[in-house]
């Protein structure tokens, strides 16, 4: 039973979201002429790709049963911290990109050996994390926009023509980067192991797992994902903000619970996490569109959200 | 169970498919519609935005056009602003207002708009630089700042001052205006030991009411208390009460809400500089709409006015009294 059992519970979860979006992108090609072009699509996916991203390392502390309430502020940190070594200290922009990675990593790694040496719960560990990381931002960015950034800096930024529609290398990359943790998720023993550690770090232990090791893993490679999704950020706005990211901690859960993946761990897909931020952006597009004001999208995302968690407490009841 | 599953999944792919496929052939023009103009404000709830967005509203309908809103989740929020402003142009708007969260960092987005044709102007904040949007529809801040500094130092008549300012947040270009319009019109400079304490308080009243209090610990004998706006002037009132001070210290602000002027009214506040978002807003639709007629782009600076609203008026700074200022308030 054990040994069936992830397989069904991790296909079926992202049919009810998939659908949903669906849904949601047929109701908006008729109610609004302009929803329905390539051109549209592709500033969806750009406008889902940070948060979108950001979502990859959420979805993988979730799988473990944890939260990461930090990720937004270290996206944020990681920016200042690429921009303001390419700007005002002068290193080559990918020296200052790796630099800004490293940070992001640095931070998810601290996160995770907090998480694991203390064994403290995820959600306190990440909400200190948060202030920390934030009050460091601001600090170091002295609550300055960091403007003028090289070109190697927004070139994620840049289209390139597919089909007719012009595409940002920042949303190739985000798709790549998807699709490169549903093959280490779904094909891989690390991802095997993290759905194991969701289900029962007291199973996963046993069976010979290395629990703490895994953790500090998972924590770190979000971190690094987080450092991406600066340098996507950065590549789209073309700035580096210190005031970026406070509540795309909020919407990355937001992303992965919309995907189907449970909060309790150890269930869901990756790319079920790539549609839910999808049907956020669909939704946030489409509803300004057709003219209904950004307080609605928020209202309807909320309502998601809500039906997104009852879906997966009924499912889970079904299948005990 | 799990046929039925597979089988929606089935159908829900190939409508995926068909929902991705189509490319570009749908932008076409149908029958002609009404003129689109965007309002993007920093957050939604803030009553001076729900004012502002009221005059477009209103500006909207007098002139034939259809308004669409957006706004940020939290003042600062640049993201949301740089999608809304995205998500507009692919409306087909004629022109976007907006009050800009980050100076700065909006101007990439804005210039993207500009590109593509639409007119853009900034209500009440400037873009960094001011000349990234086509025009500005704003209260002169500065000048704000100035007779609120002009009215403190009248009514000190004389009596030396121990000043508190409770501003905004570094590197937000409104705040730092108000603040150096201020000391310009109390006559003292940056730095000057008359300014015993300055906190930022984000225009917040809690927020406002520790900065208070945490002067006062500081300097108790703080006599004249700048404040960025109305919330920030309330939260300080509050502190100042729980001393015992709120009769013999002078509260001046700026902005002109309604519960601003009732609280100018009722003696909290001294006085308060009024600004007109009603007014940013209608004028700022007359101007896409007029650009969508004749295509006349509007330009440069327009000062939206100020007003200084009291009822204890001192001489050589000329005020109105609240009884206007309720008249001409907003939230």
């Amino acid at each position: 039973m054990e040994a069936t059992l992830p397989r069904r519970l991790i296909t079926t979860p992202t049919a009810g979201p998939l659908a949903a979006l669906v849904l949601a992108c047929v109701f908006f090609a008729v109610n609004s002429e302009q929803f329905l072009t390539g051109g549209n699509f592709s500033l969806i996916i750009q406008q889902v790709m940070v948060v979108g991203t950001l979502a990859i390392g959420q979805t993988l502390i979730i799988l473990t049963a944890g939260i990461d309430l930090s990720n937004g502020a270290i996206m944020a940190f990681g920016g200042i911290v690429m921009t303001k070594l390419a700007v005002d200290s002068g290193l080559p922009p990918l020296l200052a990109i790796a630099a800004g990675l490293a940070v992001c990593a640095a931070f998810g790694l601290l996160n995770g050996l907090l998480v694991m040496k203390i064994s403290l719960p995820p959600f306190i560990v990440t909400l200190g994390m948060l202030n920390v990381v934030f009050a460091l931002t601001h600090i170091y960015s002295q609550d300055q926009t960091v403007t003028d950034l090289p070109p190697a800096m927004t070139y994620l930024g840049r289209t390139f023509n597919l089909g007719g529609t012009n595409v940002t290398y920042g949303s190739l990359l985000t798709i790549l980067l998807f699709l490169l943790f549903a093959y280490l998720l779904g094909q891989t023993a690390w991802g095997r192991h993290v759905y194991a550690l969701g289900n029962s770090p007291e199973v996963a232990r046993l069976t010979g797992i290395r629990t703490n090791r895994l953790i500090v893993g998972v924590y770190t490679v979000a971190g690094l994902v987080y450092g991406i999704a600066a340098l996507l950020l950065v590549s789209r706005t073309g700035v580096g903000d210190p005031q970026a990211g406070q509540t795309d901690n909020l919407d990355s859960i937001t992303a992965v619970v919309l995907g189907g993946t449970s909060l309790f761990g150890g269930r869901g897909l990756v790319l079920g996490t790539l549609i839910g931020a999808l049907i956020v952006g669909v939704f946030r597009n489409g509803l300004q569109l057709m003219g209904v004001p950004s307080i609605y999208q928020t209202l309807i995302t909320g309502i998601l959200v809500i039906l997104a968690v009852t879906v997966d407490q009924l499912s889970r009841r079904r299948n005990r | 169970m799990k046929a039925r599953l597979s089988a929606g999944l089935l159908a829900a792919a190939l409508l995926a498919a068909g929902c991705g496929s189509d490319d570009g052939g749908g932008s076409g023009q149908q029958a002609a519609t009404t003129a689109k103009v965007g309002l993007i404000t920093k957050t939604e709830t803030n009553p001076f935005f729900v004012k502002m967005k009221e005059g477009a509203q209103k500006s909207a309908q007098a002139n034939g056009m259809e308004l669409m809103t957006a706004a940020g989740k939290f003042d600062g929020d640049n993201a949301s602003q740089i999608t809304a402003i995205e998500n507009m142009v692919a409306a087909g708007v004629k022109g976007i207002l907006i009050t800009p969260s980050d100076t700065k960092a909006i101007v990439p987005a804005v210039k993207k708009a500009r590109d593509a044709g639409v007119l853009v102007i900034a209500l009440d904040t400037p873009t960094d630089p001011q000349d990234a949007t086509d025009a500005l529809f704003a209260t002169d801040n500065f000048k704000a700042g100035e007779l609120i500094g002009q009215y403190a130092k009248a009514a000190m008549a004389g009596k030396p001052a121990k000043i508190a300012t409770l501003d905004l947040a570094p590197g937000i270009t409104v705040g730092q205006l108000r603040h150096d319009g201020f000391l310009k019109g109390f006559g003292v400079a940056e730095g000057d030991p008359s300014i015993v304490c300055s906190q930022d308080t984000r225009g917040d009243q809690s927020k406002g009411q520790t900065a208070m209090e945490n002067c006062l610990q500081k300097a108790p004998d703080i006599n004249v208390v700048y404040t960025i706006n109305e919330p920030a002037a309330l939260g300080a009132h509050t502190a100042l009460k729980a001393k015992g001070r709120e009769k013999d210290v002078l509260v001046v602000s700026v902005d002109g809400g309604c519960t601003g002027v009732k609280a100018v009214q009722s003696g909290q506040i001294a006085a308060t500089s009024q600004q007109y978002p009603l007014k940013m807003a209608e004028d700022g639709v007359k101007a896409v709409a007029d650009f969508a007629k004749g295509g006349k782009k509007a330009a440069g600076y327009t000062d939206t006015g100020v007003t200084l609203i009291t009822d204890k008026a001192v001489d050589g700074v000329e005020a109105k009294d609240t009884a206007f200022g309720l008249a001409n308030c907003w939230g």
